[in-house]
């Protein structure tokens, strides 16, 4: 609006009253600098809207016949899929609630400035960069009954047998722990340092303890942000796919809802029922991010600095 | 990987002087967590590259030997070059093309205000919102459904529907930085929306232009989920041929698999540190979850 594109003032319709239609859209900011994101919005509606579509309709048309909501109903009925929601989630919540809440207290010494924090950030993203396989082959290797950690527990007479932890449910926690704790950390660090340091200086010039600072003016000014950082910790756990299959036990305690849909999708090649889960698993998702945002939408998000 | 066990106490130090008063209990067991997570993830990293390096290794502390014919082994018999030639050249095409139609729209989306901005805008978040693996399935029924999917072209242009919106995403802060009244300026001056492009926001957005291309440039040779429900035989980039190694049917040596797991882990590394140069992930990731 403010550069004003192509609206001399003046230029106004040829009799002067009444402006041009082209003149009275640029106002409301349409003109022909907009033609750039018809490509990016074309893209989308192709790739994106219409899958997701044609995968909603596909839904409904069952390749086994029945009525339009068959496929609904052989997932709901059938406990080896239905169960597949409740499994995601057992490992999703949790896995999400601590890495943000174990984020806090660490962001919370880190917020300031000091040296090496940058190199620590770095060495935060390295376990993007390890990928899904690395992180699961080291995972079987290091946690298997023979690795390190085994090995050490057994050396030193803490446990007589190897602890399991791989090939079940907590090889795909600790797998979620490892790629999305720095993710859920570098979001609540950039949460935190948007909070203005004036307000912690104000509440302690007010005699406020450092508890006291924490639970009456961070936290409060934090929350918003940690029900964002929530939300994208739980959404990425809850597609776990490639962990699930390779640390976990895909056809058993960790059998995620993905792996239905891919099963259903690409190995029974019934793309009805692979989009069916699909569209559940989007759901589903949905609903839990909805709460917790109708949640967070109660609370204080004023101009504090506070950039949730 | 000592370097990975060392740092967090490094990082401790000059902290440890800044604030300690408050509680240093709370403090100790603040860092002993950072340590333990980072002692971990060392120990985790290490296994796998000295099993890339072992002739055999099997309940001892360290391997019986040492050898690095793994490297070679796996480079044959997956046919390395060929993979890394397919990624190379599918996140190039995703990065130029990503950049083409993102960087235009971003421009728009930035300076305008128009009737369903908060519709488009949404249209542009959904993809970096929902998860790969969700969208994923429906994506690739319907390029299987044209014969897209199992080719290279296939691969790029599902790899393309997370990155043009994080493209725009990442650049609308950058195009919200330069002042409109350089643009006013320019088109005063007589220049069309074209030539402000190339020459006027152009070079001033260089620096956005390059961090967005790298951060697309790691996920897409990172993305797992899209790349594997859409590539054949000939079209699987690195990420994939790894995961079917492992959990693929046959039976290979762990290390092999070590191997190219250390070579994967290698590349996107580098990439890493290369785009650590350009951005600073705090701002990066705040910009990401704002919107």
């Amino acid at each position: 609006m403010t550069s004003a594109a192509g609206s001399v003032p003046g230029a106004l319709g040829h009799d002067g009253g009444r402006r041009s239609l082209k003149h009275r859209l640029a106002d409301r900011g349409v003109d022909r600098v907009l033609l750039l994101v018809v490509p990016g919005t074309l893209f989308l509606i192709l790739l994106f809207v219409y899958p997701f579509l044609y995968g909603l309709q596909l839904s409904f048309a069952p390749e086994g016949g029945g009525g339009p909501l068959a496929n609904y109903q052989t997932f709901f009925s059938d406990p080896y899929l239905r169960d597949t929601i409740g499994t995601t989630l057992s490992l999703g919540v949790p896995a999400a609630l601590l890495n943000v809440l174990v984020s806090v207290p660490i962001a919370y010494r880190m917020r300031g400035r000091f040296r090496g924090k940058r190199t620590l950030t770095t060495l935060l993203v390295v376990p993007i960069a390890l990928g899904t396989v690395l992180t699961a082959e080291g995972l079987i290797e290091y946690l298997g009954p023979s690795g390190w950690l085994n090995k050490f527990l057994r050396d030193f007479n803490l446990v007589d047998q190897p602890v399991l932890l791989v090939h079940n449910y907590w090889g795909v926690f600790f797998s979620l722990v490892i790629t999305g704790f720095p993710f859920a950390f570098l979001l609540v660090l950039s949460y935190l340092s948007g909070i203005d340091p004036n307000l912690e200086r104000a509440a302690s010039v007010m005699g406020a303890g450092w508890a006291q600072r924490f639970r009456r003016i961070t936290f409060p000014l934090l929350v918003p942000g940690l029900a964002i950082t929530f939300c994208l910790s739980f959404v990425l756990a809850f597609s776990v796919f490639p962990s699930a299959n390779l640390v976990g036990d895909p056809s058993g305690s960790t059998r995620v809802i993905s792996i239905a849909a891919y099963h259903a999708a690409f190995e029974q090649f019934d793309y009805s029922m692979g989009s069916t889960i699909s569209m559940i698993m989007g759901a589903v998702m949905l609903a839990i991010i909805a709460l917790v945002l109708g949640w967070r939408s109660t609370l204080f998000r004023g101009p504090a600095g506070g950039k949730g | 990987m000592a370097a990975a066990m060392n740092a967090p106490a490094t990082i401790a130090e000059p902290t440890r002087k800044r604030r300690f008063r408050p509680s240093s209990i709370g403090g100790w067991v603040v860092w002993g967590l950072v340590l333990f997570f980072f002692l971990n993830l060392a120990a985790l990293i290490s296994t796998v590259v000295l099993d890339s390096f072992a002739t055999t290794w099997f309940g001892s502390w360290v391997p019986d030997g040492f050898t690095t014919h793994w490297y070679g082994d796996a480079w044959a018999e997956f046919n390395l070059f060929d993979v890394l030639t397919v990624t190379a050249q599918v996140a190039i095409a995703v990065v130029v093309i990503s950049a083409l139609i993102g960087v235009p729209a971003a421009y728009a989306l930035a300076r305008r205000n128009f009737p369903g901005k908060p519709l488009v805008t949404l249209l542009f978040l959904l993809p970096i919102l929902i998860p790969p693996i969700t969208y994923g399935i429906p994506l690739a029924t319907v390029l299987y459904k044209v014969h897209l999917a199992g080719s290279i072209f296939g691969v790029i242009v599902a790899n393309l529907v997370p990155t043009v919106p994080f493209v725009v995403l990442v650049m609308i802060p950058f195009v919200e930085q330069i002042d409109s009244k350089i643009d006013a300026a320019a088109r005063m001056c007589g220049a069309g929306t074209t030539t402000i492009f190339f020459r006027i926001l152009g070079p001033l957005l260089i620096p956005g232009i390059l961090a967005a291309a790298i951060l697309v440039l790691v996920r897409t040779v990172g993305m797992f989920e899209l790349t594997f429900l859409t590539s054949g035989p000939t079209s699987s980039t690195l990420v994939v041929v790894l995961y079917d190694a492992v959990f693929g049917a046959g039976i290979r040596a762990p290390q092999e698999v070590d191997a190219m797991a250390v070579v994967y882990t290698g590349s996107m590394l580098l990439l890493l540190v290369i785009a650590l140069r350009f951005v600073n992930p705090t701002q990066l990731v705040t910009r990401v979850g704002e919107r």
